[in-house]
């Protein structure tokens, strides 16, 4: 369709995987008490960053197929 | 306790708004016809429409809701999963959506008047419109409430910005934008909610830990007759369901197998509007049938995400883990519905914590723009098309859904205020609707599968299963209940069940006979009031069945149906 849910999805964990780890590394350890002393920020942000970069490869690689698809053809009729 | 947020928290829920907002105001341009904003111009791949599916569904009163039965039931809460969802998702999709999708039924009201007739129609458009309103509008008071106690927000506030926000994004781009924000949802609710499991399993030890942590929890605590527990009560999902008294959800295997797992979750999944319209926005039949399949691989593990939380809450509480995680107290019990929330302020360090909440706040939102659509769509070609003004052009209509989406959130907000100030209001309109869905399922099957079920017959067969349903639950009550609302209304108590849960299965049980025998008895007593050129691509015996040719094997409703259902008994053996 129109626009690929991937895109906006990929970008958005993407950002969040950014401030998380960015926030883990500047932030206070005594924070990741709670969190079992393991500071969650930095490894969930990695984690984070790393799926939205997946799901903006996806998006990428079918952009990729469908631009190399022969243009201007009409979809076959649904239903 | 009071959750306090840093700079990064409100940062990761800014972002979070922005995303939904521009998703929508992406769309806008995309929104020419009428069928373009109220089943996305049919032409969604299966795989977001699947997701979606899960997510219309997953309110915050689930991810909550269940967590609280995690807690108070342990792990026989995953048979809302594991026997209700999952074998009912697989029977839509490979029995039922041929006719949904083939029909071109632009919602599961027209199926019924395509069907049967226009006061069949009727009955099924109004109680599902006014039935959506207000449980939005009971699920903004939740959240709303919530917000005060754990983070001191203005409880106005909370219902604003979530109304606004909501309001915008489906204005704007109608059910596709609901369906793209629901498969956002779905990935951050996950996402969001796997550091908290992960950390409460550390603080229990593992699953051994918590096994026998709440071996702890079944010795402490006892049946209403006064007996303990036998030693697995929260960790064993069939082991002690023989009878009611030896398991804390105070009910037996045929109870829960016929009365959640058939009537109420093949009643909810197969016939309520609001998940099988995202299947009919699918791009092709073979994708509508895969929708409800895709949608139960992962739903199957979702037991994982929002009960098991639960269940580590009510474990750490009685044996404290290497933090100290309480369960508050609430009037001689555990606050249970505090069980997710809690343990999010517990375990989550800031930047994590924004994580947590704007994963419970999308939670809250699929949730809400899930019932937004359905009611705009059933409003505009149910009720407006129908009985008010038919024979307006397409426009008309696309600008009358823009105009339901404002006055429905505007109808759900006036709900969450009125639930605010009168608690047994809500109390009564829950009971009254499932009152009303209980003996649906019945019409649907009989009437997709009998083809000389009569409109007369459909409709009056409803009625009287919705009238058993009122009445078993005005002669019966079960043990501890404090008000009306509970059941025994009608002066005399016939039965006590043991407990609401029970109860409220056996009133389905009840509702579900009686419409699916009235309607057989009717519908032979009066005429068939279609013929077999009109019951065509309706009824299973008069349609050619749909041809799944050029689909790998892996894309088959049938095969996939089969792997679902395998790999749910396998869950549940491994968690007997």
């Amino acid at each position: 369709m129109h626009l690929d849910v991937r895109i906006p999805i990929g970008l958005m964990f993407a950002v969040f995987g950014v401030m998380l780890a960015a926030y883990g590394l500047i932030s206070d350890p005594e924070i990741y008490k709670r969190s079992l002393g393991l500071n969650l920020n930095l490894w969930w942000g990695l984690a984070l960053l790393v799926f939205g970069a997946l799901m903006l490869g996806l998006a990428w690689r079918a952009r990729g197929r469908e631009s190399s698809a022969s243009p201007g053809t009409e979809p076959p009729p649904r239903g | 306790m009071q959750i306090h947020l840093a700079g990064i928290d409100y940062a990761i829920l800014i972002v979070y708004f922005l995303f939904v907002l521009g998703i929508g105001w992406a769309l806008k341009r995309y929104m020419r016809t009428s069928t373009d904003f109220f089943l996305s111009g049919r032409a969604i791949p299966a795989w977001i429409t699947g997701l979606a599916f899960i997510s219309a569904n997953l309110g915050a009163q689930e991810v909550i809701g269940m967590g609280a039965s995690g807690a108070k039931y342990g792990i026989m809460t995953s048979h809302f999963y594991w026997v209700g969802a999952i074998p009912a998702m697989v029977f839509v999709g490979i029995f039922m959506m041929p006719f949904y999708y083939g029909s071109k039924a632009r919602s599961v009201p027209e199926y019924l008047k395509l069907r049967f007739d226009e006061k069949t129609r009727g009955f099924n458009a109004i109680s599902f419109a006014v039935m959506t309103v207000f449980s939005s509008g009971i699920s903004m008071y939740a959240l709303a409430k919530l917000l005060e106690l754990l983070l001191g927000w203005d409880f106005n506030f909370s219902i604003l910005i979530s109304a606004i926000i909501v309001l915008v994004y489906i204005f704007l781009g109608g059910l596709t934008s609901a369906i793209y924000n629901e498969v956002l949802q779905f990935f951050l609710i996950v996402l969001g909610f796997l550091p908290l499991v992960f950390l409460g399993l550390k603080d229990a030890g593992g699953w051994a830990g918590l096994q026998a942590k709440l071996q702890v929890v079944a010795a402490s605590q006892h049946n209403p007759a006064g007996a303990p527990y036998a030693s697995g009560a929260w960790s064993d999902s069939w082991q002690h369901m023989g009878s009611a008294a030896l398991n804390p959800m105070g009910v037996e295997w045929f109870g829960m197998v016929m009365g959640l797992g058939f009537v109420l979750s093949f009643g909810y999944w197969c016939t309520d509007f609001l998940v099988v319209q995202r299947a009919m926005a699918a791009d092709s039949m073979s994708a509508a049938r895969r929708t409800p399949l895709i949608a139960a691989l992962p739903k199957m593990f979702f037991p994982f995400l929002v009960i098991l939380p639960g269940m580590i809450a009510i474990a750490l509480t009685y044996q404290t883990g290497a933090t100290g995680f309480k369960l508050p107290a609430k009037d001689g019990s555990f606050d249970y519905d505090m069980a997710v929330p809690m343990m999010l302020g517990h375990y989550f360090p800031s930047g994590l914590l924004g994580l947590g909440l704007t994963a419970l706040m999308a939670s809250f939102m699929s949730g809400m723009a899930g019932n937004v659509t359905a009611f705009n769509t059933v409003w505009t070609y149910d009720i407006y098309q129908s009985y008010i003004r038919p024979g307006q052009s397409d426009e008309h209509y696309l600008w009358m859904g823009r105009m339901a989406t404002v006055f429905g959130i505007a109808i759900s907000v006036a709900c969450a205020y009125v639930a605010k100030q009168f608690n047994n209001i809500m109390d009564v309109l829950q009971l009254v609707f499932a009152f009303v869905n209980a003996p649906l399922f019945a019409t649907f099957l009989l009437g997709m599968f009998w083809r000389r079920a009569t409109g007369h017959g459909a409709f009056f067969g409803l009625l009287f299963g919705t009238v058993a349903a009122a009445l078993h639950h005005g002669l019966t009550s079960s043990v501890g209940a404090a008000t009306l609302f509970k059941g025994g209304w009608l002066g005399d108590v016939l039965h006590r069940y043991p407990s609401e849960m029970a109860q409220n299965f056996r009133t389905a049980i009840i509702a579900w006979t009686v419409c699916f025998l009235a309607t057989i008895l009717i519908s032979l007593a009066t005429r068939a009031n279609k013929s077999e050129e009109e019951l065509k691509g309706l009824v299973y015996s008069l349609t050619p069945r749909p041809k799944e040719e050029g689909v790998p094997w892996f894309k088959q409703p049938a095969i996939l149906g089969v792997v679902v259902l395998v790999m749910t008994v396998v869950l549940n053996i491994i968690f007997w």
